[in-house]
């Protein structure tokens, strides 16, 4: 099965800074790599993202599933920019250098190819520190991290509660979707879209009386056991800032300071055509 | 201050918003510091409902009307609310498994810490000390899909006890365990109530499997009121039980149909402490021989044959190690062991909906693998255990249909043979109601009738009676004997110890993805070393005809069984 929470155990440093620093690290770092089209700073975070994998002791094999959805969202992403624009590049960089003709109005210049060039680093330096952070925060700090950020502790309970479910909810799923099909529900793509839709129908109104009797077992617990009593709540998995959080989080926060400091002196696009 | 009440109800009633009648009337009960109490009494009878007036679900979740008084350690239990209750009274739910809050099994026992606003520091401290006492310290890091369900319930039980409560209270603790483990989980109550000197309510209509620890007092409860309320001796000396609808211990039946004359003196609540004369001894020897011998089962033809069945999960977790086995056509048996012995696996090869590795299925001499799910369920039908899982459709006549309308049958056939289904299942007189307005037994009743209608020859129930009281458990089994009368064939994976006695002349043990036994079940629970490793429990009989000097356990377990059996009818 599919899962996609994917905490994996392994002891590295990565995995012993708190949720709430990584947490402050991937905004800092997304921010910084989402505002800026500048080239060496971009390439210089991929590279580092890259290392910060290794040290975190991930395999590709680890993350596979989530790396080829996002390669296929990064091709998808640069095709259709193309499609639709393809004299993108022309009109940041100022100049136009042509270097072979397609099909009708498509041409192919160097600007473009630079522009694309950008796009994908800027996803190459944030997607590995996406998977990081979702590979090495134990799911339990998930929650007391985003409350350490200021979200309600009620609304991080109940995403970190979410997360929780979901091998159980596909797991019921798979098995009411088993026995429907017993009864001859068609699930197979034999059947036509307005079928399948149907028979998707008969899957999901038992899936939702039984994760609605799941959740009054669950609140009713929950409330039993003294949630929502106070204003605020402690944690169990709660850790105390380390001198490696604090210097990770200043690190990131440099890094974002930088590069909007970049962005705001010498404009959003490093351009080598305006030599 | 030894004798002060704890939970005190004077003239308490209660009626839900959206119910026209009380669920509770002129309740007047006290539960005393230190006690243990039994709050017995069929489905419907109210048991819930007092649970939850005691640990404040009502009126906070479940809204109503209330009269009378309640006062819980000498306040009224309106002014303390929920979490006012949760901190005097410590609830743990039926469902382990719902129940389990925390991602691991110490985070869960720290939930009511983290909300108390405990530092993280001595919460550990407290974490660490309550685990040592529920005997869950080695788990503390795991996840609840790697521990027991008997771990899970100590766990639920840490939980509230890290609140320091003075009251705990069990809501069905018995529901969702496999014989072995319920027993476990009585003496683990037992020893936590002497251990802590918490008053503890048990809610549970099995009187027998609690009562394998003494408890102070037995409250009785009939259509919202209490019908008895004190020593459990004399309750087992009347016949209060049984006209409640609740199954008395079966040793207390045995001893009343060889007609021994039960005094409370003689201790029949707690059966070690038993005390029978020579002369009941022998009226029960007596009793014995002049029962019928049981006739043998008939030999029938195989029906289902599975030779050397080898299924590995994914994750690498080895369900089926070589299950060889057959079962006949037209027989009812039955197929227990733990949770994760191999028993739903085996169903869910047997319909197709996992591919085992190795091995083969044959049935009725045509081999299963060369059939889809859809061709199997032609002849195999197979019912879940939450009706809820399997009801798609908001009109009884709809769902019972569906099955008929994707094979493309035409209406006007359809009707008859929904309409004939229905009447075998008792439903007719429901056809047009909305499923929604129908109790647990019943959509249970709907969801069999589904399959039925697809006129299979073999049906497998996944614990067709679990949480039902004596009157559902034995409506719903006559029913599937009918069924099985009328030849087909029923297989019921179970915990019920006695559904498989009363029910199911053979029975098949799985163990650790094996078959470690294939024989009769009064074979099986009188098998001391086969009850040990498939985690059951043996029946109370067995003891009795042992402390009476009956030399054939089995035989004795099988006549009381079929006597039984004429009496109820």
């Amino acid at each position: 099965m599919i899962n996609l929470f994917n905490y994996i155990d392994r002891p590295s440093p990565i995995h012993r800074l708190t949720g709430a620093c990584k947490l402050v690290c991937l905004i800092a770092w997304s921010l910084a790599a989402m505002t800026s089209f500048y080239t060496p700073l971009l390439i210089a975070m991929t590279a580092a993202s890259l290392e910060l994998f290794r040290i975190a002791r991930l395999k590709v094999k680890d993350i596979s599933f989530m790396l080829g959805i996002m390669s296929a969202y990064i091709l998808l992403n640069n095709l259709l920019i193309f499609l639709f624009s393809p004299e993108h590049g022309v009109g940041i960089y100022g100049s136009r250098t042509v270097l072979f003709s397609l099909l009708g109005p498509y041409v192919v210049t160097a600007e473009q190819l630079f522009y694309h060039l950008n796009v994908i680093l800027k996803n190459a330096c944030t997607i590995p520190i996406v998977l990081l952070f979702v590979c090495t925060t134990n799911p339990s700090e998930f929650a007391a991290s985003l409350n350490r950020i200021g979200v309600s502790y009620r609304i991080s309970y109940a995403v970190a509660l979410a997360l929780r479910y979901i091998p159980d909810i596909q797991r019921e799923y798979r098995d009411i979707s088993l026995a429907q099909q017993a009864r001859g529900v068609e699930m197979s793509k034999k059947a036509s879209l307005v079928k399948r839709l149907k028979a998707a129908s008969t899957i999901l109104i038992p899936l939702i009386l039984s994760s609605m009797e799941r959740i009054e077992t669950i609140s009713n617990a929950m409330e039993l056991r003294g949630f929502g009593k106070e204003s605020r709540r402690s944690w169990y998995s709660g850790r105390k800032f380390t001198s490696m959080d604090i210097a990770c989080m200043v690190g990131c926060l440099v890094l974002m300071a930088v590069s909007l400091l970049i962005t705001w002196r010498s404009g959003r696009y490093f351009n080598p055509f305006a030599g | 201050m030894e004798n002060q009440g704890i939970i005190q109800f004077e003239h308490f009633g209660f009626q839900y918003t959206a119910q026209a009648e009380p669920t509770l009337y002129d309740i007047n009960l006290t539960i005393r510091k230190g006690e243990k109490v039994l709050i017995a009494g069929p489905s419907g009878c109210g048991k819930s409902t007092l649970a939850h007036c005691i640990n404040g679900l009502v009126p906070n979740s479940y809204p109503g009307k209330i009269t009378g008084s309640l006062t819980v350690a000498g306040q009224d239990a309106g002014k303390l609310g929920l979490f006012g209750l949760s901190k005097i009274v410590g609830t743990v739910l039926q469902d382990s498994d719902g129940q389990f809050i925390g991602l691991t099994v110490a985070e869960d026992i720290a939930f009511a810490l983290e909300n108390d606003c405990v530092p993280t520091e001595e919460m550990h401290r407290q974490v660490e000390q309550v685990a040592k006492l529920v005997d869950v310290e080695q788990v503390l890091r795991h996840a609840p899909h790697e521990i027991s369900g008997g771990q899970k319930q100590r766990v639920s039980l840490g939980g509230v006890m890290v609140s320091q409560v003075e009251v705990l209270l069990f809501d069905e603790p018995l529901a969702n365990l496999d014989p072995a483990t319920g027993k476990q989980a009585i003496v683990l109550i037992d020893e936590i109530q002497k251990r802590t000197g918490c008053a503890v309510i048990i809610i549970e209509h099995r009187v027998e499997d609690v009562l394998y620890r003494p408890v102070d007092r037995v409250v009785l409860m009939g259509d919202g009121r209490i019908r008895y309320d004190g020593d459990p001796d004399k309750l087992l000396c009347s016949d209060l039980l049984q006209s409640s609808g609740i199954r008395e211990p079966l040793y207390v039946t045995a001893l009343k149909y060889a007609g021994v004359t039960l005094t409370p003196d003689m201790r029949p609540s707690y059966l070690p402490e038993l005390n029978l004369s020579l002369e009941q001894k022998e009226q029960v020897r007596n009793w014995f021989s002049r029962q019928p011998p049981v006739p043998a089962e008939p030999e029938r033809e195989v029906l289902l044959r599975a030779e050397g069945v080898d299924f590995t999960y994914e994750g690498g977790h080895h369900a089926l190690r070589g299950i060889t086995g057959d079962i006949h056509r037209g027989e009812m048996l039955s197929i227990v062991g733990t949770n994760g012995a191999g028993k739903s696996t085996f169903s869910k090869v047997i319909c197709g909906f996992a591919l085992p590795q190795g091995g083969s299925l044959t049935f009725a001499g045509t081999d299963l693998s060369s059939l889809s799910i859809k061709e199997r369920a032609d002849h195999i039908g197979y019912v879940m255990q939450n009706p809820n899982q399997m009801i798609s459709k908001t009109q009884i006549f709809d769902e019972v249909a569906l099955g008929l309308r994707n094979r493309g049958v035409a209406e006007e056939e359809i009707r008859p043979q929904v309409e004939e289904t229905l009447k075998i299942c008792g439903l007719y007189p429901f056809r047009n109601w909305p499923v929604s307005a129908l109790s647990y037994g019943q959509k249970k009743r709907v969801t069999i009738a589904s399959i039925l209608v697809l006129k299979p020859e073999m049906i497998v129930l996944d614990e067709p009676t679990a949480g039902q009281d004596l009157k559902h458990y034995t409506e719903i089994m006559d029913f599937l004997r009918e069924l099985n009368r009328q030849g087909v064939t029923v297989v019921l994976i179970t915990h019920d110890m006695h559904l498989m006695l009363e029910y199911t002349p053979r029975a098949m043990v799985f163990h650790a993805g094996k078959v470690i036994a294939d024989k009769s079940a009064a074979e099986v629970l009188n098998d001391p070393e086969i009850v040990a490793q498939a985690h059951l429990k043996e029946t109370s009989l067995y003891h009795l005809s042992a402390l009476c000097g009956v030399d054939q356990p089995e035989e004795f377990t099988r006549r009381f069984i079929a006597r039984d059996r004429e009496v109820r009818l």
